[in-house]
Parts: C-alpha cells; structure tokens; sequence
C-alpha cells in the first residue's frame, strides 16, 4: 500500500517536528521552572494581583 | 500589564493553530460516520460494491486523519507556554477533560483506526464493522471532551475558586460535562463536520459524474451523503438556536456583537442582511448600520423562545439596569461595567492579601486576614476578570468580525440546505450527470462548506473577547511572560508546518481521487 506508506512517513516527521523540535526547543512551560506547586501558585497570585 | 503585542501574537498564534486544526477535524468527525453506515450496508447485504465504497471512503478518512491527527496537540503547548496564568488559574477543570479525551477517546479512535485501515481480510467482517464504529464514535467522543473544555471557559459552571492555590478546583463534575454551553457547541460542531462529510463525498462523486466513471459508485455515495447531510443542516438549525438560547443566557455580550445591537427592546428585530457603520463605537450617536433588513422580533424570538421579550444590547450591558434572567433561573437587576470594574478589583485585593498573609507567623491575624479576604473574593469573584478592565470598550469583542463572520455562517448554511434539495431532487430524477451547472457548484461547495464551519467558531471565539475564561479572566492577564519575539518565530514554523500539512494532504487526497474505487488494492 503505496499511500500508507506515504502517511506513515507524515505522522513520523510531524511527530518529530512536534516533540523533538517545538516541544524541546520552543514550548517550555512557563510555570516548570518552579519546583513546588507553592512556589508556581505564588508566581501566579503575583501576576493576577500586581497593579497595571 | 505586558505589552498587547505579546497578547496580540499569542492570540494570532492561538487562531492560527486552532483553524488550522478545524480543517481537519470536522471531515473526521462526519465521514466516520458515513464509513461507518456503508461498511453495515456491506455486512448486511454481503455485497462486494458497498465494500469497494467503503474502503475508497475511509482511504480519504486515512488521509484526512494522518495530516490532522496530533495538530491538537500544539495547542495544548500553547497554553503551557504562552498561556501559563490561564493554564494554572483553570486547575484541574481544563486538564481532566482533555486528559479523558487523550486517554480513552483518542486511544479508542486510533487503535480501531488501525483495525479499519489494517483489518480489512485479517479480522472478520462482524470485528471489522464493530472498529469502524468505533473509530467514527471514538471520534465524536473525542471532540466531546475537548468541547467540554471550551464549553467551560465560555460558561464557568460546577467549580470553586481556592485562593491559597490561585486555581479553580471542581465541585460538580457532571455539571461542568453536561453544561448548557457544552451541550449546544458539541452538537452544533459536530452536525458542522457531518455537513462538511456529506458535501465533500457529494463533491467527490460529482466529479466522476463529469468524467462519466464510477456512476453507480457515484450516485450511490450521492444518495446516502444527501440524506446524511440534510439531516446535519436540520440538526444545525435546531442546535444552532439552542446555542443563541444558551449565549443570551450566558455571553449577552457575544450576542449583542452577533447582531451589532447597541440598544435593545422588548421584540427586538433579528438583523437578515446589513451592513455595519464603521464609524458607530459604543459611546456615540451614530447609527449601528449603513443599512439592514430585519426581521421583527426574531432576535427576541432566537434568543428567548419569546417574540416580546427584552435582548439588552452593548450599551445596556455596558450601563446596566436592566432585568435578566441568571444561568441559574434567578431574576436580576444588570449591573453596569463600572460596578463590575469595581467588584473585580475588590476580588482581586483579597486575592493579593490572601497571598501575603497565608505564611503569616502570626495565627491570629492570619485567620482573620484570610477569613475577610475568603469573604471578599467569594462576594466578588464572579466579577474577577472585570478588575483587570478599565475603559468599557475593552469589554466589547470585534463587532465587525463577529457580526460579519455570524452572517457568512448563516446564509452559507441557507445555501447549503438549498444545495442538498436540489441535489437529491436531481439524484432522485437522476440528471446530475447531465448538469455540468450542478457538478460545478457541488465542487465550489467543498471550500464553502469549509468556511462556514470556519466563520461558526471566529463567531463563538471572537465573540466572547476579551475573555479566555467567561468574566473570570480576560486574555491581557491569562499570557505567560515569555517574549514576544519567541511567539513569532513559533507561529511561522506553524505556518508553515500547517500549511504544508495541508498541501500534503490535499495532493495525496487528489491523487487517490484520480485513481477512485478502482484503484483500490485492499483485496
């Protein structure tokens, strides 16, 4: 099946641009630079209460 | 505040993943289905033709799938990167529906993906048509669950707000997966991707009409794509004005933008055709439309179940004053923005000095401290996202795209049922491949029906600008601190990622169109 084939190799190179790529090198969560859920609760509280 | 541009990139990204994402989706939904209903047709008669039929359908379903499947997935980045106040302020609420979906909707869809695609003279036939089903429902199941999470940002029901943790925790979790919002987007949504299905395999086989092949293939497919399809656009009337019910209720802001509506009235008149006055803003005289054909009462009508009925409007919303019934039956008295402002502030203050006083040494005063700011916020905090807004405009989403996009939607789906009479009339008297006329408008219809389903979601995710989650949080406070520059450089690898998706898929598409049925090498 030459088209399934074909669609096998899009999945493979999306996930691999997608995880290995944007995932890594673009997309880390802001908040996991904290360690404790504390820490990232009062990170989050200070940007909701800080004055414009 | 940070910059609107980081707001402004953050949000171009988000509308590009997202429509990207939904020109996938909505095929997937609809043509599972119609597999689905043909492979049974297949086990019932044993006829090898509905065989022939269904592999060819579910080769374009593959092809949809492989392209689309996992773009979802840079959405949920998104809001981890782009979106951290947001993705920690909604808690659990946001997570647990897309962590059901991941774990049994779209596992379930996958792996009998893979028994359908794969299974064909390796399964038996009853095991074959079982993972068919199950990949169309798994599919729909799917979509469910991600609509519960957007029901719930448009509608913020069934939680609890705890201040120690700055997260919306749940109290009622059926209350938030069988939400009025959720109800009406899932079915609205889904009915949208059966009429894109139906009007895709009618295109299709329209086109080998033209080219005198595959005739009994092709009416065949016409007929039960022309039921389905008729059937979507009843359906996507009758949940299209359960979803007006439902944003009257709960979004009077969306509403009014809808219909560019500054000032309401006991029977208010549903606009048909108009064009808006771009120089009319909320706090001046000028008239809301250039010009307009309206039907009386019918806004009243769409939005209440009640000809007389009072729709308040962007300035009656904006000044207050007004009776209303509450999501909960509760009649209220509307207060004005200003008040809102004000109680979003109060909301906010105690949530500042719940977080200063929560490590206090001191356990008097920080019981007491905590008691009075716990009193405060539960007082206010429906009004939350309020504290973040000044000038009441901030509060009016883009009228002319709502307006605009709401009027595409509509009219393109008056085409559509149309379209479908006309189609199963000529399929009935059999003449289709005779109307060059007919073949040329089914294949236009294929980009149209695309809009459509397009132009529903800018009205239901512009329209309820500037909040990312109802009254609670607009989209100034929901954005991470992460540059602007980086949002940038993300949403031209999208664009281009998205776009060569597409291209891959279309070329692909045709390419097994131009082979047809017969190309077919299953067996």
């Amino acid at each position: 099946m030459e088209v399934g084939k074909t669609l096998w190799i899009i999945i493979l190179i999306k996930l691999v641009v997608i995880f290995l790529i944007l995932r890594i090198f673009f997309f880390k969560p802001e908040l996991s630079s904290y360690d404790s859920d504390e820490q990232k609760a009062s990170h989050v509280i200070e940007n909701l209460t800080k004055l414009p | 505040m940070l910059l609107s541009s980081l707001v402004d990139a953050s949000r171009l990204q988000f509308a590009l993943t997202a429509m990207y994402h939904w020109l996938f989706v909505p095929l997937t939904l609809g043509l599972g289905i119609l597999i689905a209903i043909f492979e049974t047709k297949y086990y019932r008669s044993g006829d090898e033709s509905w065989k022939k039929l269904t592999q060819f359908w579910s080769r374009i379903f593959a092809v949809n799938f492989a392209c689309g499947v996992a773009t979802g997935i840079i959405l949920e980045f998104e809001f981890g990167t782009n979106w951290s106040n947001y993705s920690w302020f909604v808690g659990d609420i946001f997570g647990a529906p897309l962590a059901i979906e991941g774990i049994f909707a779209f596992f379930l869809e996958s792996t009998f993906f893979a028994v359908m695609y794969f299974g064909w003279n390796k399964v038996s036939k009853g095991f074959h048509l079982l993972s068919t089903w199950l990949t169309a429902i798994g599919a729909n199941i799917s979509a469910y669950w991600i609509l519960t999470a957007n029901g719930w940002m448009q509608n913020p029901v069934g939680v609890a707000f705890n201040p120690a943790t700055a997260r919306n925790e749940m109290t009622d979790f059926w209350g938030i997966v069988f939400s009025s919002t959720t109800l009406s987007k899932f079915s609205h949504s889904v009915m949208s991707g059966f009429l894109v299905a139906a009007i895709v395999v009618i295109a299709i086989s329209c086109w080998y009409l033209k080219k005198k092949r595959n005739k009994e293939f092709s009416m065949r497919s016409i007929k039960y794509a022309g039921f389905f399809g008729l059937f979507a656009i009843v359906m996507l009337m009758v949940t299209g004005h359960s979803s007006a019910v439902t944003v009257a209720k709960t979004q009077p802001m969306k509403l009014a933008a809808m219909e560019g509506l500054y000032r309401g009235e006991n029977g208010t008149p549903l606009v048909g055709v108009g064009l808006l006055n771009p120089k009319k803003e909320w706090n001046n005289d000028e008239d809301p439309y250039l010009f307009h054909i309206s039907i009386p009462k019918g806004l009243s009508f769409l939005a209440n179940m009640d000809f007389d009925s009072y729709v308040p409007g962007i300035n009656d919303i904006i000044e207050g004053g007004y009776k209303y019934v509450d999501k909960n039956g509760e009649e209220k008295t509307a207060i004005s923005f200003q008040e809102k402002v004000e109680r979003g502030n109060m909301a906010r203050r105690a949530l500042a000095l719940y977080g200063q006083h929560k490590d206090n040494p001191d356990t008097l005063v920080k019981n007491q401290v905590l008691s009075q700011a716990q009193q405060y916020l539960d007082e206010n905090f429906e009004y939350f996202g309020y504290g973040f807004l000044k000038d009441p405009k901030e509060s009016i989403p883009n009228v002319p795209v709502t307006f605009y996009s709401f009027r595409i939607m509509v009219m393109l789906g008056g085409y559509f049922i149309l379209f479908l009479l006309v189609c199963l009339w000529m399929w009935k008297k059999k003449i289709i491949e005779n109307k060059k006329w007919f073949i040329f408008i089914a294949i236009v219809s294929v980009p149209l029906v695309y809009i459509c389903a397009e132009a529903g979601w800018i009205v239901a995710e512009v329209g309820r600008q500037p909040w990312t989650i109802q009254d609670l949080l607009p989209v100034q406070a929901s954005v991470s601190g992460v540059s602007s520059g980086n949002v940038w450089t993300t949403f031209i690898i999208f664009a281009v990622l998205f776009t060569t998706l597409l291209i891959a898929e279309l070329k692909i598409a045709f390419n097994q169109i131009k082979k047809g049925p017969e190309g077919i090498k299953w067996n």
